[in-house]
């Protein structure tokens, strides 16, 4: 694993001689990474661990995994971790905030773990103002378990359970858990961002920051739910998935702050 | 001589949360239910005037993930629920005796199944003692018998939690929880604590990071953890408790434990005023089983009568102990009914009848 991510065949000193441009991000451990090619959990990671290296901040960082895709998260992100049970990352973070208040403490989320089997947690945490950055990953679909419907599926999207395309009359509307957050007191800064394009990317980066930078502040929850892509389990390539969120989910998942500190309760 | 700060008239619930702030618990989280609310109740007025967390969690299973993540964290934590609640409780204890963190738990048991009956029972012995979650695992189960080793099996139940990494339970029930005895309190700080090496308290750069997680995709990985599992229950072996009452001579046996030993002790006194060698065996830690303690008396007996307040969970494990060497009866009541020392004076009278005529 080590080796061959050395660069041995390339002028070493002509790299030190240059400015670096990209980099690898260093909190992400050199395990090779089992998401799908072009799946956004990589890139939410990528985020999450850069901000934490910038912020200098890995001594202080105690993360947890959900179950779902990203189950093996602490495999990548070099910071202690605890692996939760399905949809209980909230009530995990709760009890490892609660015994090391002067830490940074963040969930990893996907939609089934956090808006399906983990809905009371996830309230309740918020409603206390647990002082964590939960990160939410809605693609619309349960990756893990092959691409059954979630909650935040849309309406007739077409899943293994929802063969025929979701009926929203007969399974629900779209669970917009971040707008239900929102509204809580609890809730510091609620905002929802993307993976689709570089701009997005960077948008959610610099949330990420300014939701562990309140974090030091004890001032809350910080909920940040990211728009992300499941080309797996949608059975499409990876530029497709990523025109297919845009072009349907943006509409019902409007993207931008949703409550920001300062600014009054919750705007949806 | 006795301090009297440490010696109090006490309900067992109380007594119990009194015992875990004296041992130097972190932290508490738990959902109210009858007949175990004193603890949350009595913490939550107590804490915020001593040391240590206390939080009311939205469920049970909220609860018990919390206690995941702080003892996880390295923290030295608890909680209660009774029969429903701490159903609620079980996908969470199967991560944590995978995860092989250690914590308290206490469970007052009440009539069920269902949502039951307050009153007092002890119908979750085996989802005690037997798992009780999905997988291999177990906990040390202690099971008290008063008000006093209410309080004592917390200091216990803590010292075996962390020095195993397992969680510790504590099995009672409604009436152990609701009662009012003399109690002389443990003394504060008597229970040394560390912060153990493995938690997750944020990755130092002189060490690996520290990853808490029950997942273990490789099935060869998954049997090792499982061999390793299986070890520690082996050696918890070491830490069986029990108590003999008049067994040096005894003919009958009566095995149980908890509030039914109490009351089959009750029994012995009866049945030897008439001349009846009578004994009781009781189980103090019911997983570890204390079989081969059982077995020694159980050889020169006669028959045994266990006696449970459930329709005979733990006379399982009476009789996998004594191996057919020695006739197993049961006598029970259930659903919240509490068997009196005449009824179990008058049962072992009628084996005794049917033993003596089939020797005619
Ligand atoms: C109690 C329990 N129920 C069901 C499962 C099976 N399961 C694993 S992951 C998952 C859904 C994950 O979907 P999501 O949270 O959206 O994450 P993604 O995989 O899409 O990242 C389910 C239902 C489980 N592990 N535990
Ligand atoms: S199944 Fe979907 S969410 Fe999971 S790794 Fe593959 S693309 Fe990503």
């Amino acid at each position: 694993m080590e080796e061959i991510f050395d660069p041995v065949c390339i002028d070493k000193e002509a790299i030190d001689s240059m400015d670096v441009v990209y980099d690898k991000t260093p909190l992400l451990t050199d395990a090779p990474m089992h998401y799908c090619p072009g799946c956004g959990h990589g890139i939410a990671h990528k985020m999450l661990m850069e901000v934490i290296a910038e912020m200098g901040i890995q001594e202080q960082t105690i993360g947890v995994a959900p179950v779902g895709c990203s189950v093996f998260a602490y495999h990548y992100m070099d910071v202690d971790m605890q692996e939760a049970a399905h949809g209980r990352a909230c009530a995990v973070a709760t009890g490892i905030k609660r015994v090391r208040p002067d830490k940074f403490v963040f969930t990893y989320q996907g939609d089934g773990d956090l808006a399906a089997i983990g809905t009371a947690e996830t309230i309740h945490a918020v409603n206390r103002g647990e002082n964590i950055l939960v990160l939410f990953i809605n693609n619309a679909i349960y990756g893990m378990t092959g691409g059954q419907m979630a909650p935040t599926s849309l309406q007739n999207q077409v899943t293994s359970t929802s063969p025929y395309g979701r009926d929203t009359k007969f399974t629900g509307a779209p669970l917009k858990m971040t707008e239900l957050v929102a509204h809580l007191p609890g809730a510091y800064y609620v905002t929802r961002q993307a993976v689709n394009n570089v701009n997005s990317v960077r948008r959610l980066k610099k949330a990420i920051r300014t939701a562990l930078e309140y974090q030091k502040d004890n001032n809350g929850t910080c909920f940040i739910e990211v728009i992300s892509n499941c080309p797996s389990g949608y059975r499409m390539t990876p530029l497709q998935s990523m025109r297919w969120i845009e072009e349907n989910m943006f509409s019902v998942f409007p993207l931008g702050d949703i409550k920001v500190p300062g600014k009054g309760g919750a705007v949806s | 001589m006795e301090n009297n700060e440490n010696v109090r008239l006490m309900k067992g619930n109380e007594a119990m949360a009194e015992a875990a702030i004296r041992a130097g618990m972190d932290a508490y989280f738990g959902y109210p239910i009858t007949p175990q609310s004193e603890v949350l109740e009595y913490l939550t007025a107590e804490i915020p005037k001593r040391h240590g967390i206390v939080l009311q969690a939205e469920s049970e299973v909220a609860a018990i993930n919390m206690i995941y993540g702080a003892a996880g964290a390295g923290a030295r934590v608890m909680t209660s629920s009774s029969s429903p609640g701490f159903s609620l409780m079980q996908e969470g204890i199967s991560y944590i005796a995978s995860a092989q963190l250690p914590c308290l738990l206490v469970n007052v048991n009440r009539g069920g199944p269902g949502l039951g009956t307050i009153q007092p029972s002890q119908g979750d012995y085996f989802q005690a003692t037997k798992g009780g979650g999905h997988g291999d695992y177990h906990m040390y189960v202690l099971a008290p018998a008063s008000v006093q080793e209410m309080a004592d099996h917390v200091f216990e139940g803590f010292r075996i939690a962390e020095k195993y990494r397992l969680p510790a339970m504590i099995l009672s029930d409604g009436a152990l929880g609701q009662m009012m005895e003399k109690v002389i309190l443990p003394e504060e700080g008597s229970l040394p604590k560390e912060t153990p090496e493995w938690g997750t308290t944020g990755k130092p750069k002189t060490r690996e990071r520290n990853i808490i997680t029950s997942l273990f995709i490789q099935p060869e990985k998954m049997e090792e953890i499982n061999l390793g599992l299986q070890r520690k229950y082996q050696a918890l072996r070491s830490e069986i408790k029990f108590e003999e009452y008049c067994l040096d001579d005894a003919e009958y046996i009566l095995t149980a434990y908890g509030l039914a030993a109490r009351i089959s002790k009750k029994a012995v006194d009866i049945l030897r005023e008439q001349g009846i060698k009578a004994g009781l065996f009781r189980p103090i830690t019911v997983y570890p089983f204390p079989s081969e303690q059982l077995e020694h008396h159980a050889v020169h007996a006669r028959f045994i009568l266990d006696v449970e307040m459930n329709a005979g969970q733990m006379v399982e494990d009476v009789r996998l102990a004594v191996n057919g060497e020695t006739p197993v009866y049961f006598k029970g009541r259930m659903g919240g009914m509490i068997p009196t020392p005449a009824e179990i004076v008058e049962a072992v009278m009628t084996k005794i009848n049917v033993l003596e005529e089939s020797l005619v």
